[in-house]
């Protein structure tokens, strides 16, 4: 079973390196795109077949460690 | 007068804080490498500057739950005073011991230079030497340390008197531009609720003696044996 963990940047919360990316888009001649913001994507190999014991020990992961929910918000996607 | 100071994978100002430490309190601090699981019998606690873990996934995160982190928030928790200084701010905020976030940069470039700041209170342990106001040199080295809480708690912050140094011009004005980092209210440094635990980005460690071209950052060792000894 995977984990799949989207962890990005709350609303509100500037993002200069998007903005960095965007900004280097639109030089390469990108001219749709209009917004652009930055995260982190984190895969984990679980054991276990418990779909829902799963999403909640990835929920507690998000908490301690892998997102800061002071500035971040968390996505997770049990795959089974 | 008797210090510890945590060396982490990664650490790379535990050695000039060590000096410090020595040569403004006159001993020498335990070196407490991350490992332990206990601390000796310590009047102060110092998370020193460096880039603990390669700052993998976010600075300070992994360093926050390493093995002796356990011992020094427990320690912190009973009252045993905490300086963090740099990647030891970012440690003492991931491990939720004072508020708040370090993001990257806001113009993404890591900054080294010296930077001018302003005491915004000589209530506490560590800027007690200082006069309330008074404009100081620190130099910083950092990529990631723009400082981020959400308005409540920067309020909070600013009604309990608990930011302790703000980055400001020459003359005092803490304008955008003296803004090197993008913090929210120019914040360099800021001390918890019991105002036992320091977090700042600058490094005092570095202007301890006039060969260092300046000597603000041992005002702050100064005023921790001032009140600690």
């Amino acid at each position: 079973m995977k984990a799949r963990v989207h962890v990005t940047l709350k609303n509100g919360v500037l993002d200069p390196q998007g903005k960095a990316v965007h900004h280097a888009l639109q030089g390469l001649g990108f001219a749709g795109v209009e917004d652009v913001r930055q995260g982190k994507f984190i895969e984990l190999e679980l054991d276990g077949t418990d779909v829902e014991k799963a999403r909640n020990d990835v929920t507690e992961m998000c908490e301690k460690l892998l997102a800061n929910t002071v500035i971040e918000n968390y996505d997770i996607d049990i795959v089974a | 007068m008797k210090a510890a100071v945590i060396v982490f994978p990664g650490s790379n100002c535990d050695r000039d804080v060590q000096v410090a430490l020595q040569n403004r309190m006159g001993t020498a601090p335990h070196m407490v490498w991350h490992r332990e699981t206990t601390l000796p019998k310590t009047d102060l606690i110092v998370l020193p500057g460096g880039f603990s873990y390669g700052d993998y996934l976010r600075c300070g995160a992994m360093a926050a739950n390493s093995p002796i982190m356990r011992a020094v928030i427990a320690a912190a928790q009973a009252g045993t005073p905490v300086l963090g200084i740099c990647n030891g701010f970012q440690i003492l905020i991931e491990a939720g011991l004072l508020p708040g976030a370090l993001m990257r940069n806001r113009n993404l470039k890591f900054i080294c230079k010296d930077v001018h700041l302003r005491v915004e209170t000589t209530d506490s342990i560590f800027t007690n030497r200082f006069n309330n106001g008074e404009i100081i040199k620190i130099p910083v080295a950092h990529h990631d340390g723009n400082y981020f809480a959400d308005d409540e708690t920067v309020k909070r912050l600013k009604g309990e008197g608990q930011i302790v140094l703000r980055y400001c011009d020459n003359e005092g004005e803490t304008t955008d531009v003296a803004n090197i980092n993008g913090s929210a209210s120019n914040i360099a440094g800021i001390i918890n609720e019991e105002r036992r635990i320091f977090g700042l980005m600058p490094h005092p460690e570095r202007v301890i003696e006039p060969l260092h071209r300046g000597t603000h950052g041992a005002m702050i060792f100064d005023s921790l044996m001032e009140a600690l000894a």
